[in-house]
């Protein structure tokens, strides 16, 4: 029973959080977790249940952002459309592609989703007419405080994680573990995969450009070199997953969490700790490790990507019981 | 028409380079089955080393080469038994890990090379830099030329490796039927090792002949990985006649594409002829050639 009070005991404490935490710094934190939550479950569904590993997940989200903005940039639209509409533009996106590049199997496919990801940065910042290219999109914020926003944010990484938790409980499910683990076997039982892949894709690619659609309305400002970020994003999509756990359901939660505090933690110096530290000691050495720090943001990913999947190729759920013996035994 | 053969000259020139690339990036792809996706960034390291030379001691490119390939090979070989080999042993739910892996190897170099060199873009003027031949009112970049022909040159000599010598059967067999090798008394595990330090100098030698006409930041990798793995489904994977047809044809396509079209869409050439590859020829070259 214990396991069931848990994500409940966690929502009701992701419910009061605004509540009780004032600092808008720490609630634009929450919220850009909550959005992980949101790409890094899509990227579970497509990468982790169904083995198809994207590296190209900046395509889907970059679109979902984009049609956010120009809904309100071009078409006078409220950009909040962009929510549902950014998720069936990723589809849009994601259809066709899906389409042709499923029949290239693992790393080709791949391949063709970074392909996929390079194309639309390239296309973003070349169609000057519509997307105005490097200049990128600006809106005014609805809102002026976070709140909204992280209960909007809050609201849709429930429901990814919801959609999860149902997905892999279903027939669907079953059938989309069935193509990681032989994709010719599944296909000899009756499972049509090429249909289920598409299946498997199209919600990732919802989940996706639904987050992106909540970058454009929160953030207020897009170019194709944020949104269409192959580390920002897709990397990052990537060790969301694969840190908390593939193919687990809380794993992006778990994931998202912790990807976020350590490319905070790098990008601001520990919390502001090691300027403050350079301010009270005056020290040079101090000043010179602080910039290095910051400017370690990136490499930070590099090294983690090749740490976990040297020693936690499971993610952290999904190693939990190896990590907790090994915790334990000492 | 000028015109026309000055961009076919340059495409193809272009081309003999971005082969010796391929050939390197369809090696460790045939043996390894995996695409390494930190290809440019190997390359990025034998620019940087190119410099460091010619910056540091005055030792010309072409002299350098050799020590810039010696250099690459181990770092290939180190990062195959230390950061790849291992990962076959590990058991993960997740099949790509091994392409992961290489996006994160990459990442580490690139970052690694932006802490040392800072983003500025970087250069290495040497005397025949700009020098050109000129043919009946074409020009011909003298660097360029010299690297078209050492990309002859090595690509002549792997393939004497791989049909003549032992160890190039022992690659060969692996390549195709890793078990059955192994089966044989081939110890697979030394050949992976062995072909990812060979792909590594194969790219060294590119980066090091590029250096004298090119610009260099730590960035400049990932365009050139895109560009191999182009070039590898271009040819067919894992075929070495095909990188080569492959390379070639990424050349001519890029450099026409710069002149009649726009200089902006050279690095989306790419990316659109690997979508076609994809929809109407898939397999690449290897289908029309079956070789």
């Amino acid at each position: 029973m214990r396991e069931h009070y848990a994500p409940l005991v966690l929502l009701a404490i992701l419910i009061a959080f605004p509540l009780v935490v004032a600092d808008s710094y720490y609630r634009h934190l929450m919220i850009l977790v909550l959005m992980w939550v949101a790409i890094g479950s899509g990227w579970n569904i497509i990468a982790g249940y169904t083995g198809q590993v994207s590296f190209g997940d900046a395509a889907f989200f970059g679109a979902g952002a984009y049609t956010a903005g120009l809904l309100a940039s071009k078409l006078g639209i409220s950009a909040w459309w962009g929510l549902p509409l950014g998720g069936l533009m990723a589809i849009v996106v994601a259809f066709p592609f899906g389409w042709i590049c499923f029949k290239l199997r693992g790393a080709y496919f791949a391949l063709a989703t970074l392909a996929l990801n390079e194309v639309l940065r390239h296309v973003a910042t070349i169609w000057e007419s519509l997307t105005d290219g490097m200049v990128g999109i600006l809106l005014m914020q609805t809102f002026v405080s976070k709140v909204p926003y992280y209960y909007i944010a809050l609201t849709i990484a429930v429901m990814s994680i919801v959609a999860v938790e149902i997905v892999t409980r279903s027939r669907w499910g079953y059938y989309f573990i069935s193509i990681r683990e032989n994709q010719d076997t599944a296909e000899s039982m009756g499972i049509d995969t090429h249909y289920y892949k598409m299946i498997s894709l199209c919600m990732a690619a919802f989940l996706t450009g639904l987050a992106g659609g909540l970058y454009m309305n929160y953030m207020g400002f897009i170019d194709p070199s944020i949104v269409f970020s192959l580390h920002d994003i897709s990397i990052m999509a990537i060790l969301v997953g694969i840190v908390g756990g593939v193919s687990t359901v809380y794993g992006p939660a778990v994931g998202a969490f912790i990807m976020v505090a350590v490319s905070e933690i790098f990008r601001t110096g520990g919390f502001g700790l090691l300027d403050s530290l350079t301010k009270a000691t005056g020290s040079h050495v101090i000043a010179v490790i602080t910039n290095y720090v910051k400017a370690a943001h990136v490499l930070s990913f590099g090294v983690l990507v090749v740490l976990v999947i040297l020693l936690l190729p499971n993610g952290i759920v999904g190693d939990w019981d190896r990590l907790k013996r090994a915790v334990f035994r000492r | 028409m000028e015109v026309f053969l000055q961009t076919l000259v340059a495409g193809i020139l272009r081309g003999g380079l971005y082969a010796l690339i391929g050939i390197g990036m369809t090696l460790i792809m045939g043996v390894m089955g995996i695409i390494n996706l930190a290809h440019g960034q190997l390359m990025m390291v034998a620019m940087y080393l190119t410099f460091v030379f010619f910056h540091y001691a005055g030792v010309d490119p072409y002299v350098a080469l050799p020590a810039n390939m010696v250099a690459l090979f181990f770092m290939g070989v180190l990062i195959q038994r230390y950061l790849l080999n291992p990962l076959m042993k590990v058991e993960s739910i997740l099949p790509e890990n091994q392409v992961l892996m290489t996006v994160g190897i990459g990442m580490v170099l690139t970052e690694i090379a932006r802490f040392i060199f800072t983003s500025n873009y970087l250069s290495v003027k040497t005397s025949y830099s700009t020098a050109a031949v000129y043919v009946g009112g074409i020009s011909f970049s003298v660097a360029l030329m010299i690297g078209f022909c050492v990309a002859v040159l090595f690509t002549v000599g792997m393939f004497w490796f791989l049909l003549k010598t032992d160890l190039g059967r022992s690659v060969r067999a692996v390549s195709q039927d890793g078990e059955a090798a192994q089966l044989m008394g081939v110890d697979a595990e030394r050949i992976k090792v062995i072909t990812m330090g060979l792909g590594a100098a194969l790219v060294a030698a590119a980066g090091t002949m590029l250096m004298p006409i090119y610009y260099l930041f730590p960035d400049i990798g990932g365009p050139f990985t895109r560009k191999a793995f182009v070039i590898t489904i271009l040819g067919g994977l894992g075929s070495t006649v095909g990188a080569i047809f492959g390379g070639m044809t990424l050349g001519l396509a890029e450099a026409f594409g710069a002149t009649y079209i726009s200089m902006e869409w050279e690095d989306l050439i790419g990316l659109v002829i690997f979508i076609l590859v994809l929809l109407f020829l898939p397999g690449g070259f290897r289908r029309l050639t079956k070789v």
